[in-house]
C-alpha cells in the first residue's frame, strides 16, 4: 500500500499524494517531540526574554507589569552579577582544559595495546561517572577535608608542611572543586577511545615505514584524527562549566562561602529566581548566560574549519 | 602498528570487529612495557578510586574512632583487656627502657598512670611517668556495619527508595514510549523540514537549561505542580534529544527490507514499528533504558526544584542532602547515606555496561 521513501528521486523534494501520507505519518511520529519542545523550550525561551521586561517577584503581591529596560539597568550596576561572571570564567579557565586533556590522556593509556586488562580499567575509570552528583560531593568533601582528608594525609606523608585548605580557602577553593570534577571524566574517555578506535591502522602502518615514532605518530596521525572528538568535547564542556553550581549548591549551601568564592554565575542565577523567587531578573540574569554561550559556540564552530578534520565530508 | 582489537572490545560487543585486524606479534621488550604501562594504571585508578575507598571505610567506622587522631585508616576499634571484671583500653606505651609496649591502663592520671601487663595480668601493675592521654591506642579491624541500618531508619530510606524508583520508573517509561516514536519519525520517514527539525533536536542539547526554567517553573507554580512529582514526570512523555539521537542513530542501521515486506504485507506504520523495528532494536531499548534510569536516579535540580519542603515526595539524592545537613558532625553516618545512594545506579551500570558505553559512543562520535 505504500511506496517506500527511498524509491523517489533525490532531487525533486516534491511529494506526491502517496508520498505526502507518508510524510504525515512522519509528522505524527515526531509530534511528542514538536510538542515538548514547544512547551518546555521554545515558548519558555521566549518567555524569559519577555520576563526581563516585566516585575514578576512570586514572593511579592505586586501586580505584574511591564517596566521597559529597568531589568537590564540593574543587571548592569549589580556588581554581584561581574563578580559571578568572572568566577565562572576563572573556573572555566582552570577546568577547560582538564576536562578535555583528562580524558584524552586516560583514553590514550586505555588504548594502548601494551596494557594489560584494558576491559576492566575502561570499566573502572567509568565508573564515577554514575554516582549520584550529591554522593560525589559529599564523598569528595571527605576526602579533601584539610583534617581528615586523605589528600592532605597524602602530601603530608610526602612532606609537606602546611597542606592547602581546600575548599575551605579562597585560595584553594577552585583547584578543589576541579577536582572533585575529574570523577565526571568517564564518558570522555569512552567517547575518545571511540575516536581512537576509528582511526584506521594503515595510516600508522604508512608512517611507520616512513620512519616514524610514536611521538610523531599521536602528534601527526592521532591527534589530528580526533579534532572532531575534541571539537565536540570542548563544545559540551564549555557549555556544561558556564552552567556550573551544583557543587557549590551542595557544598556550601549556596552561600558562595569561603568569602563569596564560590558564588557562580548560575548559583546568583538560582538564588535570584528560586530563593528570592524573583523571576524577573533571574531571566534577566539567564538571557545574558544564554547571550555568552550562543556566542562562544559560535565562535568555536567559526573556529573550527580551520583545525577541525573530516574524513570525507562533513556529515 | 597500533592495535585496535583490545580497548573498547565492549563497544563494539563481544567480536572484536574484523576490520580492526589482529593484535599484532609483540616485540622483544614489550613484556616491560606492558609492565610498566599496567602499572601505570593501576596507580592512576588507585588514585582516582581512592576516594570512594575512604567513603567505605569511613562508613564503618565509630564516631568514637573518628574523633580520634591518629586513628588508623581503616575502621578499628580500640583493643580492651578484661582485668577484674572491666574492660581496660590497650595502649601502646613507651618505657623508659627505649621499648613500646601493648599495656592495658589500670589507672589514669595526668602525671603518672598505672599498668597491667596483658601478657602476665597476675603482676603487680606496671607505673609509668606521663600523661596517658598522649598514648595512643592499639586498634583492631571492627567494621560498624550498624551505621547503615541507623541511617535506613534515621532518614527514612524505605520511602526516598520508593519514591526515587517511582519516579524513575515512569519517567523512564515515558521516555522509551515518546523517544521510540519520535526517532522512528525521524529515521524512517521523509516529511518537509526534517532537515531542519531534526538540527533544533541536537541544537537542544547545547541549550543552557537556566533559559528555560524560570517560566517553566512559574508556570508550574501557578497550575500548583510544584510540590508534586508532576514537574518530573510529565516532561519525559515528550522525548529528549540525547536519547531521540540514540535511537535514530540505532534505526537507521536495521534495514529497512523487512519494513516493506511488511508494508506489502498490509501493516501499517505503528505494525512496523512493533513488530519489525522493535524486535531488532532492543539493544538501544536497554541502553536508553539504563541511561533514563541512571540519569533520573541521579538527578538532584529536579527534585530540588520540585519537591522542596516536601520531605514525603523527596528522592535519596535530595535526603541525603538533607541528612547531611542534620548530621554532619557524624561523618560516619553521611558516607554511610552516600554509599546507599550510590549503589542501585553503580550496580545497574556494571550489569549493563556493554550498552551503556556503546550508547556514549554512538551520542559522542556520531554527531
Amino acid at each position: 500500500m505504500v511506496a517506500p521513501s527511498v524509491a523517489r528521486p533525490r532531487s525533486l523534494p516534491r511529494f506526491s499524494g502517496l508520498a505526502w501520507r507518508r510524510a504525515r505519518w512522519g509528522y505524527v511520529f515526531i509530534a511528542p517531540w514538536i510538542a515538548g519542545f514547544l512547551a518546555f523550550t521554545l515558548i519558555p525561551m521566549i518567555a524569559t526574554f519577555v520576563f526581563t521586561f516585566t516585575n514578576i517577584n512570586l514572593a511579592q503581591a505586586e501586580p505584574v507589569r511591564f517596566v521597559g529596560l529597568k531589568n537590564y539597568e540593574t543587571l548592569l550596576n549589580d556588581k554581584q552579577t561581574w563578580t559571578s561572571l568572572g568566577i565562572t570564567f576563572k573556573f572555566a579557565a582552570l577546568a577547560l582544559p582538564v576536562a578535555v586533556i583528562l580524558p584524552l590522556l586516560v583514553a590514550l593509556l586505555l588504548h594502548s595495546r601494551h596494557l594489560v586488562g584494558s576491559g576492566a580499567f575502561r570499566i573502572l575509570f567509568f565508573l564515577p561517572y554514575v554516582v549520584p552528583f550529591v554522593a560525589t560531593v559529599f564523598i569528595w568533601g571527605g576526602m579533601l577535608n584539610p583534617e581528615t582528608g586523605w589528600i592532605n594525609y597524602a602530601l603530608e606523608a610526602v612532606g609537606v608542611a602546611n597542606p592547602p585548605g581546600w575548599l575551605e580557602d579562597p585560595g584553594w577553593v577552585y583547584p578543589g572543586l576541579m577536582l572533585i570534577g575529574v570523577w565526571g571524566i568517564g564518558a570522555g574517555i569512552i567517547v575518545y577511545l571511540a575516536g581512537l578506535k576509528g582511526i584506521p591502522t594503515d595510516l600508522y602502518e604508512a608512517a611507520r615505514i616512513d620512519g616514524a615514532g610514536p611521538w610523531q605518530s599521536l602528534r601527526h596521525i592521532t591527534i589530528p584524527m580526533l579534532t572532531p572528538v575534541i571539537f565536540y568535547t570542548i563544545v559540551l564542556s564549555v557549555v556544561e562549566v558556564l552552567q556550573y553550581f551544583l557543587v557549590p549548591l551542595v557544598l556550601q549551601e549556596g552561600t558562595g562561602e569561603p568569602g563569596g568564592s564560590t558564588m557562580f554565575y548560575n548559583l546568583y542565577l538560582y538564588k535570584n529566581f528560586f530563593t528570592f523567587q524573583n523571576m524577573s531578573y533571574g531571566a534577566t540574569l539567564a538571557w545574558l548566560l544564554f547571550l555568552i554561550s550562543l556566542i562562544i559556540t559560535l565562535v568555536l564552530f567559526g573556529t573550527a574549519r580551520r583545525w577541525v578534520y573530516y574524513a570525507g565530508e562533513a556529515r | 602498528m597500533t592495535a585496535f582489537s583490545v580497548a573498547g572490545r565492549g563497544l563494539v560487543g563481544r567480536r572484536a570487529r574484523s576490520a580492526s585486524g589482529s593484535r599484532p606479534p609483540r616485540e622483544r621488550g614489550d613484556g616491560a612495557k606492558s609492565f610498566l604501562l599496567t602499572l601505570i594504571a593501576v596507580l592512576a585508578v588507585a588514585a582516582f578510586l581512592s576516594p570512594m575507598l575512604r567513603s567505605m571505610s569511613y562508613s564503618l567506622k565509630s564516631l568514637e574512632q573518628i574523633t580520634q587522631a591518629h586513628s588508623p585508616l581503616y575502621p578499628a576499634d580500640p583493643v580492651t583487656f578484661q582485668y577484674q571484671g572491666e574492660d581496660l583500653t590497650i595502649l601502646n606505651v613507651p618505657l623508659p627502657d627505649g621499648t613500646m609496649r601493648q599495656l592495658a591502663l589500670f589507672e589514669a592520671g595526668r602525671r603518672r598512670s598505672a599498668f597491667i601487663d596483658p601478657q602476665n595480668p597476675s603482676a603487680p601493675p606496671i607505673e609509668w611517668q606521663g600523661s596517658w592521654r598522649t598514648l595512643d591506642p592499639v586498634w583492631q579491624f571492627a567494621p560498624h556495619w550498624e551505621n547503615f541500618g541507623e541511617v535506613w531508619d534515621l532518614i527514612d530510606y524505605p520511602r526516598l527508595l520508593f519514591n526515587t524508583i517511582a519516579i524513575a520508573v515512569i519517567s523512564t517509561i515515558g521516555t522509551l514510549l515518546s523517544c521510540t516514536l519520535v526517532a522512528y519519525g525521524f529515521a524512517r520517514f521523509r516529511f518537509p523540514g526534517r532537515g531542519l527539525l531534526f538540527t533544533l533536536l541536537i541544537a537542544t542539547i547545547f541549550l543552557p537549561a537556566a533559559v528555560t526554567i524560570i517560566p517553566t517553573y512559574t508556570v508550574f507554580q501557578k497550575m500548583g505542580w510544584v510540590g508534586t512529582w508532576l514537574p518530573l514526570l510529565v516532561p519525559a512523555f515528550f522525548a529528549n534529544a540525547y536519547d531521540v539521537f540514540l535511537m535514530r542513530q540505532y534505526f537507521m542501521t536495521i534495514p529497512t527490507e523487512m519494513d516493506e515486506a511488511a508494508a506489502i504485507d498490509g501493516a501499517g506504520p505503528f505494525r512496523t514499528l512493533i513488530s519489525v523495528v522493535l524486535p531488532q532494536a532492543w539493544p538501544v531499548i536497554v541502553a536508553v533504558a539504563v541511561f533514563h534510569l541512571v540519569y533520573s536516579w541521579n538527578d538532584f535540580f529536579g527534585p530540588l526544584l520540585y519537591t522542596a519542603g516536601k520531605v514525603d515526595l523527596q528522592t535519596v539524592a535530595l535526603g541525603l542532602q538533607r541528612f547531611n545537613g542534620i548530621y554532619y558532625r557524624e561523618p560516619g553516618l553521611v558516607q554511610a547515606g552516600t554509599l546507599m545512594t550510590l549503589v542501585i545506579p553503580v550496580v545497574a551500570f556494571l550489569l549493563t555496561q556493554r550498552f551503556f558505553t556503546r550508547g556514549i559512543v554512538i551520542t559522542g562520535v556520531d554527531k
